[in-house]
């Protein structure tokens, strides 16, 4: 197991930098980010060139990852330019992305896997169908369209919630923001477990416990289930951080002032140690999700062993 | 060890192929992951290596293809998604058959205006004609879905198969490399990457699309030929002499295909989507180009008003993308020997 998690470990390294150095590459060619502190004006030359001194952007672009990343591991992701540091804004930000990111975690496991269950033990009956279809619309409306069209029922027509969400961003208020956020997933989950149970369902193991006279809810939930999650756990940790990501469009559409925001701010404003620094810890928490993943697997499938 | 995978929970019944062919769905969003996913049932060789399966009362046994041709033409949902796309093809083509206006000629004072005789679909907060805007919105998304989806097809089945048919350090580090792809969120990487652009036609859109979406269809590619490469036919092909490039297009690329052609169908949609999307984040298409996205983005703001503008452009992207999906989705139950 230990073995198993450096190996592992190590595998991420080249991931993290090549990810992070492709981030960086193309935040450069993102064009010039003094251009973007003098606003509309034209910057003086003397004052570019002196700021230019003065953020390291006379050096080559290597130098400059290097240095990056030197100070990002010392703890010190740079300053905004408008002064504040970085890690300042994560301060902020990643709470509420967070908040967000668990909320749509929570309606992808529990609503995807109990509506997974109950149509993969029901296989084409009329429930199956129905929620069929329903995923498959999901799946076919994008996000920004679903945030928009719930944004404009239940917050404006039906005045059931506050259209946009406040800034301190209590988990009250982002709760639809969070099922918007989490409903392909939760397509996809739907999907993954109907196929698993329904696959599994079949087998020897399920006819034994039947036989042997356990309940059915036992039969389900101890023996069919756990042996139906794997993909579906595998789907959901690497959901995780395109879940974090994915939150730009939502986070804009509910004017959450989260990771989705600071990103989009970053970009527009063209702040290069913002977005490297926030893209940074997306990657890592992708890979740490990945990990945690493939140590679940042993947990679910006892069968399975780390060497 | 091998690292368990969706379809093969238990390590040891996974061979090499079943252990690469693993697609840890990742990366590209929610919506490719279902491509993946469902382009995972494919890894195994559609049918038997050895003879047909299932020749049915026939005498002449029928190819894989040809089976699911069979299949498909009986399938509604195949033949009800067909016929939207070929008509979304139709009107991206020659949009002026349904609709005689011009999609930039708006009028202000009938900014916001509801439906009209002549204007069926109303008027967006510009005072263009929503109709219009709609029908000319089609050719945007059928374009990008459509070439993004053969440059990614291309790159990807060319890279992934050379990498699974050739092995050693080039497949090692080309998964590497799919693997460092696969940690980027795309919408973010468009942001960055599109927001730099001021060309404002599709080729950016498409050219980025490629970009992030080749190493999805390079671990389909790659897995399954992998599994195509241990079939005996090709043990066979090789022992007689033939030459690899041989072995490789007429051996196992038509016995490799199935899968790449699953996921890229589905794939299809999603690009629509994503395409739409990053319009709508104002990074895609920049008006005056014509593109849903760009529409909904635009409606957004005054939605209470006039709530039409925004949902006539996304119920046509809505029905395009289902519609790609659900050919996808059909066009996988035909290739699938598990469901026969």
């Amino acid at each position: 197991m230990g073995r198993y998690v450096i190996r592992r470990l190590l595998q991420m390294v080249p991931v993290f930098i090549g990810a992070t150095l492709l981030i960086f590459l193309m935040v450069n060619v993102m064009g010039d980010p003094i251009a973007g502190l003098c606003g509309d004006r034209e910057c003086d030359p003397a004052t570019a060139a002196q700021l230019r001194r003065e953020f390291g952007l006379d050096k080559p672009v290597w130098q400059q990852y290097l240095t990056y990343m030197g100070n990002v591991f010392t703890g010190d992701f740079g300053t905004a330019f408008n002064g504040q540091p970085v890690t300042e804004l994560m301060g902020t930000a990643f709470p509420v992305t967070i908040r967000l990111t668990v909320i749509a975690l929570v309606f992808e496991v529990v609503v995807g896997i109990v509506l997974g269950v109950v149509t993969g033990l029901r296989r084409g009956r009329p429930v199956d169908t129905a929620v069929l279809v329903l995923t498959l619309v999901v799946i076919s409306v994008p996000t920004f369209v679903t945030g928009l069209l719930l944004q404009l029922l239940l917050g404006v027509k039906w005045a059931w919630i506050r259209p946009s969400v406040s800034s301190d961003a209590p988990f009250g208020e982002l709760i639809l923001p969070g099922l918007v956020l989490a409903s392909v997933s939760l397509a996809y989950v739907t999907r993954l477990t109907r196929t698993s149970i329904a696959e599994n369902r079949r087998s020897d193991y399920v006819r034994t416990a039947i036989a042997k006279g356990l309940p059915r809810r036992r039969v389900i939930t101890r023996h069919l289930l756990r042996n139906s999650l794997i993909p579906v756990v595998t789907f959901i940790g690497t959901d995780v951080g395109a879940l974090m990501g994915g939150a730009i469009v939502t986070e804009r559409i509910f004017n959450i002032h989260g990771v989705g925001y600071q990103l989009y701010q970053g970009i527009l404003r063209q702040n290069t140690q913002t977005v490297v620094g926030f893209v940074t810890v997306l990657v890592l928490v992708f890979l740490v999700a990945n990990l945690l993943v493939d140590l679940l697997y042993a947990v679910l499938d006892p069968r399975i062993r780390y060497a | 060890m091998p690292e368990p995978t969706p379809e093969e929970p238990y390590p040891a019944g996974g061979g090499p192929a079943a252990q690469d062919g693993a697609i840890a769905p990742t990366g590209m969003g929610g919506a490719m992951d279902l491509a993946a996913s469902e382009g995972e049932t494919l890894e195994r060789p559609p049918g038997g290596p050895d003879g047909p399966d299932g020749p049915g009362p026939q005498d002449r046994p029928r190819s894989l293809w040809s089976d699911a041709w069979h299949d498909l033409r009986r399938n509604p949902v195949f033949l009800l998604s067909a016929l939207v796309i070929l008509f979304l093809v139709v009107i991206s083509l020659w949009p002026s058959l349904i609709a005689s206006g011009n999609p930039l000629k708006c009028d202000l004072a009938r900014a916001q205006e509801g439906s009209r005789p002549g204007h069926p679909f109303g008027f967006d907060g510009q005072g263009c004609d929503v109709y219009t805007r709609t029908v000319y919105g089609a050719r945007t998304s059928v374009t990008v879905g459509v070439l993004s989806t053969l440059g990614v097809a291309l790159l990807g089945s060319v890279l992934g198969g050379l990498a699974g048919f050739f092995g050693g350090a080039g497949d090692s580090v080309l998964s590497r490399i799919t693997d460092i792809f696969f940690a980027i969120p795309v919408v973010l990487g468009g942001l960055v990457l599109l927001s730099v652009i001021t060309s404002n036609t599709v080729w950016p859109v498409i050219g980025f699309i490629v970009l992030l979406g080749w190493p999805q269809i390079s671990r389909i590619a790659r897995g399954s030929v992998i599994t195509a490469r241990q079939n005996d036919y090709v043990l066979a092909a090789r022992a007689l002499g033939a030459s690899p490039s041989r072995l490789l297009l007429r051996h196992i690329a038509p016995n490799a295909v199935a899968p790449v052609i699953v996921v890229a169908t589905i794939a299809l949609g999603t690009y629509i989507a994503l395409e739409a999307t990053l319009s709508f984040l104002g990074v895609g298409l920049k008006p005056p180009s014509v593109s849903w996205g760009i529409d909904i983005s635009g409606a957004a703001p005054y939605v209470r008003n006039a709530p039409h503008a925004l949902l006539w452009p996304s119920g046509a992207l809505a029905v395009t993308v289902l519609a790609f999906i659900m050919l996808g989705d059909a066009v996988r139950d035909a290739l699938d020997p598990k469901l026969r």
